[in-house]
């Protein structure tokens, strides 16, 4: 019976393996970029982002048709632009990184719809653009896992200036340079991400493995190794149980892992021990010496 | 940029008025129509030849479905005569489209003495189109093209008295083909053994074909372009394919192909080529007008399923 419901789809259909494989990727490098997005309040950077990014995958899927490399690189290509313009510019001048990174976005997206209508194309790109975590094939599934590798890797290496960054930028700002190498960074691998979520899920939808869990975390503790394990959990326990609603009830399966997510961070709102609903309302015994 | 002052809004009214009022000059020589969309626009041509000035509004490979307009649309219809349409709540946008462009012209509904095949039940509630939700994709049935072209013909007609006689021959000739081609498909269809006329597309466009030739159609989505597969509806058909044994997967020209090929590699069925469902090929493509797309569609199905190719 349980054997039925949990194990039985991944083990008769290799594209619920496929599909289960590239979601945990996408969670295991997803979810501590979220939470760093979520410390620094960017948490709507994500988005931005992927708005960024949705106009150079649609100039690559033009000119190259559905190509993997072609989408990926117009994709990297305009999402980076547009956070080393933001970061440059609100560095350099009065702006401040929130309304930089809007600009740039918006001109992002109204430069790649003006190139898709002087293609004169009809195609509903969105369409075919929100890739499905149901088709993901061997090329997809490699890109996903080596994008996953390649994020954990840069996080180890950056992880001390980003979290100093976090908590004490004017403190990081007076023993290192590496703020700004740091911030830039970690800005390219937030579009690393988006890229590899394209894939999988449509771009709005990776914003939502990224950033759900997070929130999530930050519920459950304080502590920034802890929120990061537990973000890592969620994203991993809402891909599968995504799927397996996705498998069992019908429903598309890139939304029904977010609502899996979101499931999880509307419980934690209530239970949550660090900041939920029910520890900041229901007054502790104060402590006594 | 600067912004428009009054005396422009004023002066541009004026022009356009003016434009308006010359327009019914220029248009003494040909007949003005617009058609909805590629497949539409081949069957309008053939008829009206050259007695109209056509617009076609969704070119090759364009998603009728998902299409959105363009300001230019809307001055063609504005402009048109008579405008022509598939009907079946095939076109949602257009009626939108034909009131906001204040187009008079009457709408001659291809599809209307079609017999429409129903949605299946279970499809029938993803297709948001509520009330009775019945198959727009006449046209891929040969018997259906041929009422196609006599409602085109009375369409142009009733717009246009005069070329009676030309619309009268044109509509004749090119019935006459058509009767040639389904000649041609049935016979071939025939060349594939019963057991074996049954495939998997990723559209769910083909049930008048299905209906007319004999060919069983199991799509991976519902009828509509707009829904999202599920992990059910793909393992459903996954299972079906192996329990069923069916030949082949295809794909179309303006789905997403990832999912058929997903099936195909957990099938091992072959995947078929590209069948052509609700727009045209551009004319260097391999499907420019109606007939090369039936012609196509077949020869694509019989060398997939056909036990020694084509």
């Amino acid at each position: 019976m349980l054997y039925d419901a949990l194990i039985a789809p991944f083990a008769e259909f290799a594209f619920m393996r496929r599909a289960l494989v590239g979601a945990i990727a996408l969670a295991l490098s997803g979810a501590p970029i979220g939470v760093f997005l979520m410390l620094r309040r960017m948490s709507l950077t994500g988005d931005a982002m992927a708005h960024a990014i949705l106009p150079g995958a649609a100039v690559g899927y033009l000119f190259a048709g559905l190509s993997l490399g072609a989408m990926t690189i117009g994709g990297l290509a305009a999402g980076l632009t547009v956070a080393v313009l933001a970061g440059v510019v609100s560095r350099a001048t009065a702006l401040r990184e929130d309304a930089t990174m809007a600009a740039f976005y918006l001109i992002s997206l109204a430069l790649g719809v003006a190139i898709v209508s002087a293609k004169g194309s009809n195609i509903d790109l969105l369409h075919v653009l929100f890739g499905s975590v149901l088709a993901l094939d061997d090329d997809a599934l490699i890109l996903l896992a080596a994008i996953s590798s390649v994020t954990l890797g840069a996080l180890a290496l950056l992880y001390r200036p980003l979290v100093l960054e976090c908590v004490d930028p004017g403190f990081l700002r007076t023993v290192s340079r590496a703020g700004p190498v740091a911030h830039l960074s970690f800005l390219g691998l937030v579009v690393l991400n988006l890229v590899a979520g394209f894939h999988a899920l449509g771009t709005l939808l990776a914003v939502g493995v990224m950033m759900v869990p997070a929130a999530t975390a930050r519920l459950w503790s304080a502590d920034i190794t802890a929120m990061i394990i537990v973000a890592t959990l969620t994203g991993i326990a809402s891909s599968i149980g995504g799927l397996l609603v996705s498998y069992h009830v019908g429903l598309p399966a890139g939304p029904a892992i977010i609502l899996f997510a979101g499931a999880f961070y509307v419980a934690s709102l209530i239970v949550g021990p660090a900041g939920g609903m029910i520890s900041t309302l229901v007054p502790r015994r104060h402590l006594e010496a | 940029m600067r912004l428009l002052s009054k005396r422009d809004v004023f002066a541009g009214a004026l022009a356009m008025t003016a434009m308006r009022l010359a327009a019914p000059a220029f248009a003494q020589e040909k007949l003005k129509a617009v058609a909805s969309f590629s497949i539409i626009g081949d069957f309008v041509r053939e008829v009206g030849g050259d007695r109209i000035l056509l617009t076609t509004l969704v070119g090759p490979n364009g998603d009728a479905h998902v299409y959105s307009p363009s300001p230019a649309d809307g001055a063609a219809l504005a402009q048109a005569k008579v405008i022509f349409v598939n009907g079946l709540r095939f076109e949602s946008w257009l009626e939108r489209l034909v009131k906001a462009s204040g187009a008079s012209a009457p709408i001659v509904v291809a599809a209307a003495k079609v017999a429409p095949l129903r949605l299946e039940a279970d499809k029938a509630h993803d297709h948001d189109h509520g009330k009775v939700a019945v198959d727009p994709h006449a046209w891929q049935s040969i018997a259906n093209a041929k009422l196609y072209v006599a409602a085109i013909r009375d369409g142009l007609i009733a717009a246009d008295p005069p070329g009676r006689a030309v619309y009268e021959a044109n509509a004749a000739a090119y019935a006459a083909r058509l009767d040639e081609v389904q000649a041609e498909v049935t016979a071939s269809i025939a060349r594939i053994p019963s057991a074996r006329r049954k495939l998997i597309t990723s559209h769910d466009a083909f049930g008048y074909f299905a209906k007319a030739y004999g060919v069983a159609f199991i799509a991976p989505k519902g009828v509509s372009t707009e829904t999202e597969a599920t992990a059910k509806d793909v393992a459903r058909i996954i299972r079906q394919v192996r329990a069923e044994k069916i030949p082949a997967v295809f794909m179309e020209n303006i789905q997403d192909r990832r999912l058929a090929e997903q099936i195909a590699r957990e099938t091992g069925a072959k995947i078929g080529g590209a069948l052509f469902s609700d727009a045209l090929s551009p004319p260097d493509g391999p499907a420019p007008t109606y007939i090369d797309l039936m012609r196509r569609n077949v020869r694509q199905i019989v060398e997939a399923l056909a036990p020694g190719g084509a």
